[in-house]
C-alpha cells in the first residue's frame, strides 16, 4: 500500500460506501450535540418517524445560551425554550445529556476531551464549526450544518467528498509570553482566512510536538478560521498521557491496546500532501487583531496597517470598512488602544492552563478602573480545578468576575454582551462585526495578553511588562 | 426539498469579500426551534440602522435589487460559524443561487442541503457579472442541468458541480432517504468495526 497520511488512514477506516463519482459515505464515531443547531434536526426526525441510529455514539450538552452568572435563571424565553427543547429531545431519543445539573456540563469542545469521549482515530462531528478542536487528538473532527446533524442522528453516517491535505510545519522556540494562541493567530494573519479551504490541515513540527494537549486544542480550534475543514495533530505520548484514566476512555489494558492501534495512525514515511506550509515562530510576537476577521492581525509591537498599501481593490475596501468599524487609524500603535472589556473564555482558551497563564499576570495586581473583566471557565470541571488551585481568589482579588461555564461572550447569544462602541480584549476565536454584540469591537488575543490588557486598561506587550513572571509565562513550547 | 429547475432572476450585487455567517444571520436570531421564517433577519445588522429602521446604504436595500433571486458576491462567502440558519435565511428571503469566486466549505455544503445553489465562477467571470449587473433590471439564467450561467446579451459561463449533488438537486431528493438505502452496508460496517477496533 502507498504511504498514507494520518488523515487518509482515518478516512479509509471509516468509509462505509465508496462508489465512483460520488462522495463517500463516512461512519461517524462521536456526534456531539448542543442546543442551538439541533432542534430543527430532531424535529425532522419526528416528522419522518425516524430514530437515532446509535444513541451511544451521541452526547449532548448546553453551552451557547447558558447565562454564566446564574445558569438556572434564563430570562430570555426563546433561549429557555431551546434549552428545554434539548432536554426533551435527549429524553425522547435516548441520548446522554450533560445538563445544567451535571458536573460534566461545559462548552461542548471542552468537555469532549475532558471526559475522554474524544479519542485518536475517531470521526467526530458537531453542529458547530469549532469541532476542529478535537483534531488535536488525531481525530478527524469537523463542524456540520443542521441538515447533517439530522442525517448523522438518523444514519450515523455522512456523505463526504474527500478533502485535500495540507501539512503545516510549525518550527522554532517561542519566547516567554508568546503562546499557542499567538501561533495560530500569527499563522492566519500571515496566510489569510481561506488558505485552508477545501483542506484538512495536519499540524506538525518541533513546536507542535512540544505543545501540551490544551495548546494543541487551541491551534486546531482555529483551523476553521483558516477555512480548513479540520485540523489534525499526530497522537503521541502527550496525547495518551492526557487521555489515560478519563471517564469515557477505555480503561486499563483496553486502553493500552488502543494506544498500540493509535500509534499505527502515524503518517507513513514518504506520504505526500497537496500543499505544505512552513511557519517559523522563533521571532513571533504576542498577537492582537486590528480588524473584523481573524486574519486581520499583527504583533502587539506593530502599528495598524494602511489599507491603501494593500494589493487589491477588494482588500483595500474591506480593510477600510474594518478600520471604520473598529474606530482605528492607520499607523496607530496597538499599545495606545484602550479597552473597556476583557473576556477570558471560549472553546479556544478556557481550559485550566489558560486560566493559570491569566492568573500569573493577574496575581497581586488590580484590573484598571473602567475595565470590566470576566473569566468564564470552559466547563464545571475546569472551574472546580481552578478553585482547588486558588485561581478564583487571585482573579476575584484583582477585580475580575468569576463566572459559571458556557460560551458566554464568545458569541453573546446569552446575557454576556459587549455594549456598542466598546472594545474587548477577547481570548475567543472570531472578531467579526457584531460578534460580541452589535457595534462591539473585538480584538483577539491570548489569555496572558487579555489579563495584561485588563490590568493596564490598554493593550500591552506581555513580554515586556511583567518581567518577574516571565518564566511562569513560559508555556511548554 | 423542492427540485431545482432552470431559473431566471434578478441579480443583486454584494461587493464584499469574506462575508461571514455572523453577518448573514446574526446570533440573536438563532434561538428559534423552527427551520422557517429566517428571511426577515437576513443581514439584519447591515440591513438596519441602530434605531431599527432600514439602512438605505446597504446594497440589498437599494430599490434596483428588490425582488432579486440571485446573489453575486466575492471570495470566501459564508465563512465562520457553521449555522445552517445562513442558507435558510438566504433561501427564505428569496434567493435561489449565490455566485462567487469561492465559498467557505461548511456553508457550501449547507446550501446544497437546502436547494440554494452555490455557484463558483472564476474571478474574471464574477468581475464581468459585477460590471453587467450595474444595468437596471439585470437578470441571469441559471441552467443547472447544462451547468451554465447565461444572460440575454450572450454571456455564457460554465460551472462545476459534484454530479451526485447535482442529481439530488435536480430531483429534489432528501439525503437521508438515499442513505437509508445503504442500511445493510452500515450495519455490516458496525459489526466489522466492533470486531477490529474496540473504541
Amino acid at each position: 500500500m502507498a504511504p498514507r497520511t494520518l488523515f487518509e488512514k482515518i478516512w479509509d477506516q471509516h468509509e462505509v460506501v465508496a462508489e465512483a463519482n460520488k462522495p463517500s459515505l463516512l461512519y461517524i464515531d462521536l456526534h456531539l450535540v448542543h442546543e442551538v443547531t439541533s432542534p430543527q434536526a430532531f424535529e425532522g426526525l419526528r416528522l419522518t418517524g425516524r430514530k437515532v441510529r446509535q444513541p451511544g455514539n451521541t452526547f449532548a450538552t448546553m453551552d451557547h445560551n447558558v447565562p454564566t452568572d446564574d445558569p438556572f435563571t434564563v430570562l430570555d424565553p426563546i433561549a429557555a425554550k431551546q434549552i428545554e427543547t434539548l432536554v426533551a429531545n435527549c429524553e425522547e431519543f435516548g441520548i446522554r445529556l450533560a445538563d445544567l445539573h451535571s458536573d460534566d456540563q461545559g462548552i461542548v469542545h471542552v468537555i469532549g476531551p475532558e471526559l475522554g469521549l474524544t479519542l485518536p482515530g475517531k470521526t467526530i462531528v458537531c453542529g458547530d464549526s469549532h469541532t476542529s478542536t478535537h483534531g488535536a487528538f488525531g481525530a478527524l473532527a469537523f463542524g456540520i450544518g443542521t441538515s447533517e446533524v439530522e442525517h448523522v442522528l438518523a444514519t450515523q453516517c455522512l456523505w463526504q467528498k474527500k478533502p485535500k491535505t495540507m501539512l503545516v510545519e510549525i518550527e522554532g522556540q517561542l519566547v516567554p509570553g508568546v503562546t499557542a494562541k499567538d501561533v495560530i493567530l500569527g499563522l492566519i494573519a500571515t496566510y489569510g482566512v481561506d488558505f485552508g479551504t477545501g483542506h484538512v490541515i495536519e499540524f506538525t513540527g518541533s513546536a507542535v510536538r512540544k505543545m501540551t494537549m490544551e495548546e494543541r486544542m487551541t491551534v486546531c480550534n482555529m483551523a476553521i478560521e483558516a477555512g480548513a475543514r479540520a485540523g489534525l495533530v499526530q497522537p503521541d505520548e502527550t496525547t495518551f498521557d492526557y487521555l489515560r484514566g478519563r471517564p469515557y476512555a477505555p480503561q486499563g489494558d483496553a486502553f493500552e491496546a488502543c494506544v498500540e492501534a493509535w500509534k499505527k495512525l502515524a503518517t507513513d514515511e514518504g506520504a505526500s500532501y497537496d500543499k505544505t506550509i512552513r511557519f517559523d515562530v522563533t521571532t513571533l510576537a504576542p498577537q492582537v487583531t486590528w480588524g473584523t476577521h481573524p486574519g486581520m492581525g499583527m504583533g502587539v509591537d506593530g502599528t495598524v496597517p494602511d489599507p491603501d498599501a494593500m494589493e487589491s481593490d477588494v482588500e483595500r475596501r474591506a480593510a477600510w470598512q474594518a478600520l471604520r468599524y473598529m474606530d482605528l487609524q492607520p499607523g496607530m500603535k496597538m499599545t495606545d488602544v484602550a479597552v473597556q472589556n476583557v473576556f477570558i473564555g471560549s472553546c479556544t482558551n478556557s481550559r485550566i492552563e489558560d486560566l493559570r497563564q491569566a492568573a500569573v499576570v493577574a496575581q497581586g495586581r488590580k484590573v484598571a478602573a473602567g475595565v470590566r473583566a470576566m473569566i468564564v471557565p470552559g466547563s464545571k470541571k475546569v472551574k472546580k480545578q481552578a478553585e482547588q488551585e486558588g485561581l478564583d481568589r487571585i482573579f476575584l482579588d484583582a477585580g475580575f468576575e468569576w463566572r459559571e461555564s458556557g460560551c458566554s461572550m464568545c458569541l453573546a447569544m446569552n446575557p454576556d454582551v459587549i455594549p456598542a462602541g466598546e472594545r474587548c480584549a477577547s481570548t475567543s476565536n472570531r472578531n467579526f462585526e457584531g460578534r460580541q454584540g452589535r457595534g462591539a469591537r473585538t480584538h483577539l488575543v491570548s489569555p496572558a495578553m487579555a489579563a495584561a490588557a485588563a490590568i493596564a486598561g490598554r493593550f500591552v506587550d506581555v513580554r515586556e511588562v511583567f518581567g518577574a513572571e516571565k518564566e511562569e509565562l513560559h508555556g511548554t513550547v | 426539498m423542492e427540485p431545482f429547475k432552470n431559473h431566471q432572476g434578478l441579480v443583486a450585487l454584494l461587493d464584499r469579500v469574506n462575508v461571514d455567517t455572523d453577518q448573514i444571520i446574526p446570533k440573536q436570531f438563532l434561538k428559534r426551534v423552527e427551520r422557517s421564517g429566517f428571511g426577515q433577519f437576513l443581514f439584519y445588522d447591515w440591513m438596519h440602522k441602530e434605531d431599527g429602521t432600514k439602512d438605505p446604504e446597504f446594497e440589498l436595500n437599494q430599490p434596483r435589487f428588490q425582488g432579486a433571486t440571485l446573489l453575486v458576491t466575492r471570495h470566501n462567502f459564508g465563512c465562520g460559524s457553521s449555522r445552517e440558519h445562513a442558507p435558510w435565511a438566504l433561501a427564505d428571503f428569496g434567493f435561489r443561487a449565490v455566485l462567487a469566486p469561492s465559498f467557505a466549505d461548511i456553508f457550501h455544503s449547507n446550501c446544497l442541503k437546502n436547494g440554494l445553489l452555490p455557484i463558483v465562477l472564476r474571478d474574471e467571470e464574477i468581475e464581468e457579472i459585477f460590471k453587467r449587473g450595474e444595468q437596471a433590471g439585470y437578470e441571469l439564467i441559471i441552467d443547472l442541468e447544462g451547468q451554465q450561467v447565461r444572460d440575454v446579451q450572450g454571456l455564457c459561463f460554465s460551472f462545476d458541480i459534484d454530479q451526485y449533488r447535482k442529481s439530488l438537486l435536480l430531483q429534489g431528493l432528501d439525503d437521508i432517504g438515499v442513505t437509508l438505502q445503504y442500511g445493510d452496508a452500515i450495519t455490516d460496517y458496525e459489526q466489522r468495526k466492533k470486531a477490529v477496533y474496540q473504541v
